[in-house]
């Protein structure tokens, strides 16, 4: 399949782009880092109150990191051509949207997982409650990644298109916040987190089977 | 009964009556032309008259306001989307990254391109077309170190790769190149055109190809009142 070849060109090219500029690659795990670290010295050093609010603030950083990241997903591509030819090529412009939401998580999303432990020791969370968030984040970050690149899609080329995307894309990512950080206060409770589990899977593929043909549609309207 | 062209006559890329607009402003109306194979078509126009617009269109990019484009007499809509296969369209804008190699920039637009069951252009082929070129020394060199001018030929590679569609559709492609370049692009353009492929082109300058002699089509004789 040739369609195929599209997604794994645009998903090599993208990694490699990342692999070539790795500082800027690196920014949005920094900015995670230290927004998630800003709250224990803001709050106040009491355990109890920081491991209640320890899901909802790595969430929303997650979140946060994720829209300052995808501002710059489709927007380099319009500059410089890349995303005419990729418009040109012969098969559905869907398998860009979702070579380059996959890129985007694989760079961006999939760090933010692995410094998800950093909060464990900032907010003295224990060990189920750091493996529920670490799950929650496996699976809401993808969703982030692909709703952020339907919403780089729809304001590429807008003037102060950064803080429209993040006013588009946050009511919509909201599900995924009150979901991910409720698995977190559910296993600290004392219960399964399964349900939590099942409705983001539920979200991520709803989101993988509609947000690329949304993104393909507002690729070409915007570059129309 | 009507007339029919000769089957190795007929257009390849035809407009019926296009209208084009940029935001809410008309560029051109009735627009009519047919791209024949081994035709190499000039469109010109003063600053601001629609020709990008009119080769965005051509190309898919865009939707007409009016009328259609039409491939082979099949408008573009009716097509399946492998019409694209058979399609070049270099911009303004060359499309290679800054951070890739030269070689690896083309090596990315050509498997983008590449239908089904096409090869994608080997680097073999590729540094060939960049010889051809006269960047064969450049190939390894990020495209962010290259001047204007190479720039556009390393674009232009395309062009002389094996794997070429019949159809071209060149953005100023005189742009930024040298005396040397201009003599290496004016070749490629004849190949194609006895290979039977055919080229619709812009260009602010005059034209020095003269086989086969490029049809001036004037974007100005369809322009709007005003």
């Amino acid at each position: 399949m040739s369609a195929g070849r599209l997604f794994g060109a645009v998903l090599g090219r993208d990694l490699r782009l990342a692999a070539r500029r790795r500082t800027e690659a690196m920014l949005p795990l920094v900015f995670f880092a230290v927004a998630i670290s800003l709250f224990p010295l803001g709050v106040g050093p009491e355990p109890q109150t920081l491991r209640v609010i320890a899901p909802g603030v790595v969430w929303v950083c997650a979140l946060l990191a994720t829209m300052l990241s995808v501002h710059q997903l489709y927007a380099g591509d319009l500059a410089d051509g890349s995303l005419e030819q990729l418009l040109l090529a012969p098969h559905q412009a869907v398998w860009v949207a979702l070579a380059k939401a996959l890129a985007h998580w694989l760079v961006n999303g999939l760090p933010l997982l692995l410094a998800a432990p950093l909060a464990g020791v900032l907010f003295d969370m224990s060990g189920p409650a750091l493996l529920a968030l670490v799950t929650g984040l496996a699976l809401g970050t993808p969703v982030l990644s692909l709703l952020g690149g339907l919403g780089a899609a729809l304001t590429l080329g807008l003037r102060s298109s950064g803080m429209l995307l993040i006013l588009i894309v946050l009511p919509l990512a909201t599900p995924v916040l009150i979901f991910g950080a409720g698995a977190v206060s559910t296993v600290e409770a004392g219960q399964s987190a399964g349900g939590h589990y099942s409705l983001l899977g539920a979200l991520l593929i709803a989101t993988v089977m509609g947000a690329p043909w949304a993104t393909a549609a507002a690729l070409r309207i915007s570059t129309e | 009964m009507t007339w029919m062209p000769p089957a190795d006559k007929a257009p390849v890329l035809s407009a019926v009556a296009l209208g084009g607009q940029r935001g809410e402003r008309p560029l051109f109306r009735r627009l009519a032309f047919s791209l024949m194979p081994g035709q190499v078509l000039w469109l010109r126009g003063r600053n601001g008259r629609g020709k990008t617009s009119l080769l965005r269109l051509l190309a898919g990019l865009s939707t007409p306001a009016a009328g259609e484009v039409q491939l082979d007499g099949h408008p573009l809509r009716a097509l399946p989307l492998s019409w694209r296969e058979r399609l070049l369209y270099i911009a303004h804008a060359n499309a290679l990254k800054d951070d890739l190699s030269v070689t690896e920039a083309l090596q990315f637009l050509g498997r983008i391109h590449a239908g089904d069951g096409e090869a994608a252009a080997t680097p073999l082929q590729i540094t060939t077309a960049l010889e051809r070129l006269g960047i064969g020394t450049m190939r390894s060199a990020p495209v962010r170190t290259l001047s204007q001018g190479q720039r556009r030929r390393a674009a232009l590679a395309r062009l002389a790769l094996p794997q070429r569609p019949s159809v071209w559709l060149l953005d100023e492609p005189f742009d930024a190149l040298d005396t040397d370049g201009i003599a290496v692009l004016n070749g490629l353009l004849r190949e194609h055109a006895r290979a039977g492929g055919s080229v619709l082109l812009t260009s602010h300058q005059a034209l020095s190809l003269t086989d086969p002699l490029p049809q001036p089509l004037d974007l100005d004789a369809f322009g709007v009142a005003g």
